[in-house]
């Protein structure tokens, strides 16, 4: 458990970029990315396309780490242990159990317990991310709404999950046994919250991120790292956003520092309001 | 204890860091452009990813100040990434990657393998009365070190924990071990 939640705790202040080639890969290194996350598709083009999300190819996330030197990370479908195995036997350094691909089970996650390799899950509120941690994940994220470019839905994630926290530490021994029960959480994992103020994992922002002021904004809330999905390679130049998105997370309350890195960045990906999509996948998950 | 103590925060694990150094009583203050450098009278280099943090001390304009600083004798201590970064010469380092060269070592980055190889063992520290417990992720590895370099721990016949008349650095995070031990040793070198 040390060794895992250490590899979270050395990814902190950074940008995980999602990526779909070795060569992607290489421009996210070089633009100082902490991690790579490996998948066949971003976010937005599942969306586009529709269809059941799975497991990238072994073969294409090989090439992924024979191109950098940085962690590289794979998303697992919800439940689908064998995924899991898999990605294990590949020898990736973190597994994403993620909503953005298709659940394999509708009522149980993968018993993250059973692995070497740590996990990050995404999490809507405290009680999803308790019950997460509980089953092993050694990193937490918000879920935001993948492949929107929209940040709203990681705000309310953050706020709702931070905001629970600074309430149970105000909660008296007897208040936390109705908070167990409120969010459906373990009551020792809640008694922890309330005595130490923080999760007991590092806490992550994704879903929605697409320019610099996006990324310092999550940071500001109280997200420790952020994770880059389609708001990347779906932008007009993927190569000068990365490097500002990287330099606006590690100058987070900065203002002077971020306005400097906007400037001259092309279009960001052009995104999606709430109300115009048909399928959240923040409600993935149990 | 009036020694403030930064903490360079511009990526990795800072926080673990600066935790640790509150606990033994010292002010550590994050450190991210040159003025939060100008004010510590000694800087502590977390684990992270070296050629993030290297890339981010370039852009930041932290480099050279930093460079300068070290040159000056400021007491420095790296762990994992922030070794990396102390080192004379980085194998399998990206070809862009500086180095402040403030320690006569040679590292290997990510020696010991992938995450599935990352590991935690107890391991003897000169002048410690029982055993450090080390955790070791995705760890660099000493390839060569100087006549100069005290070595104070090995782990399977390569050191570990080295340091010079300045300099201490650890391929391993103590800052993730609950002891305080090696951060006592390195304010020890700081208050001189």
């Amino acid at each position: 458990m040390r060794v895992q939640r250490g590899l979270a705790e050395m990814l902190k202040g950074g940008v995980i970029m999602d990526v779909v080639t070795p060569g992607q890969a290489k421009i996210a290194e070089d633009a100082g990315a902490i991690a790579v996350m490996a998948l066949e598709r971003v976010p937005a083009d599942i969306r586009r396309d529709g269809g059941v999300a799975r497991m990238s190819d072994p073969e294409m996330i090989e090439g992924i780490q024979a191109a950098v030197s940085i962690p590289v990370m794979a998303k697992a479908r919800i439940g689908h242990f064998v995924e899991a195995q898999v990605l294990e036997a590949l020898g990736v350094d973190f597994i994403d159990e993620s909503e953005v691909l298709t659940p394999a089970d509708e009522a149980h996650h993968i018993d993250k317990m059973k692995f070497t390799i740590p996990f990050v899950c995404g999490a809507t509120n405290l009680g999803e991310a308790l019950r997460r941690i509980s089953e092993g994940a050694a990193l937490i994220r918000s879920k935001g709404e993948a492949g929107t470019g929209n940040i709203v839905e990681a705000v309310r994630h953050l706020r709702s999950i931070l905001g629970d926290i600074r309430k149970i530490t105000q909660a008296d021994s007897a208040e936390l046994f109705a908070w167990a029960k409120l969010l459906d959480a373990p009551l020792p994992l809640v008694q922890e919250i309330a005595e130490t103020g923080r999760l007991q994992v590092p806490l992550f922002c994704a879903g929605g991120i697409a320019t610099p002021a996006d990324a310092a904004l999550a940071m500001q809330l109280g997200a420790e790292s952020v994770f880059v999905g389609s708001g990347i390679f779906k932008s007009d130049d993927p190569a000068p956003r990365a490097r500002a998105i990287v330099e606006a997370t590690a100058h987070f309350r900065d203002a002077h520092i971020i306005a400097k890195v906007s400037r001259k960045l092309g279009a960001p990906m052009t995104g999606i309001a709430m109300d115009e999509i048909n399928q959240r996948y923040a409600e993935r998950g149990w | 204890m009036g020694a403030r103590i930064g903490v360079l925060a511009l990526q990795g694990a800072f926080a673990a860091h600066a935790a640790a150094l509150q606990r033994l009583g010292v002010r550590a203050d994050e450190v991210r452009v040159a003025g939060d450098l100008a004010e510590c009278d000694a800087l502590v280099m977390p684990g992270g990813e070296s050629t993030t943090m290297s890339q981010l001390l370039e852009t930041s304009h932290l480099f050279d100040p930093l460079a300068k600083r070290i040159a000056d004798g400021m007491p420095v201590f790296g762990t994992c990434a922030g070794m990396i970064l102390l080192s004379r010469h980085i194998a399998d380092g990206r070809p862009d990657q500086r180095s402040f060269a403030a320690l006569d070592i040679d590292v290997q980055r990510n020696a010991y393998g992938r995450q599935l190889d990352s590991f935690e063992t107890e391991i003897a520290v000169q002048g410690f009365d029982r055993a450090f417990h080390a955790v070791f992720i995705r760890a660099p590895r000493i390839s060569r070190i100087g006549s100069e370099i005290e070595t104070l721990a090995t782990y399977d016949g390569k050191p570990v924990l080295v340091r010079s008349n300045t300099v201490m650095a650890a391929s391993f995070h103590p800052e993730l071990a609950d002891d305080d031990r090696v951060h006592q040793l390195f304010l020890n070198m700081v208050q001189g």
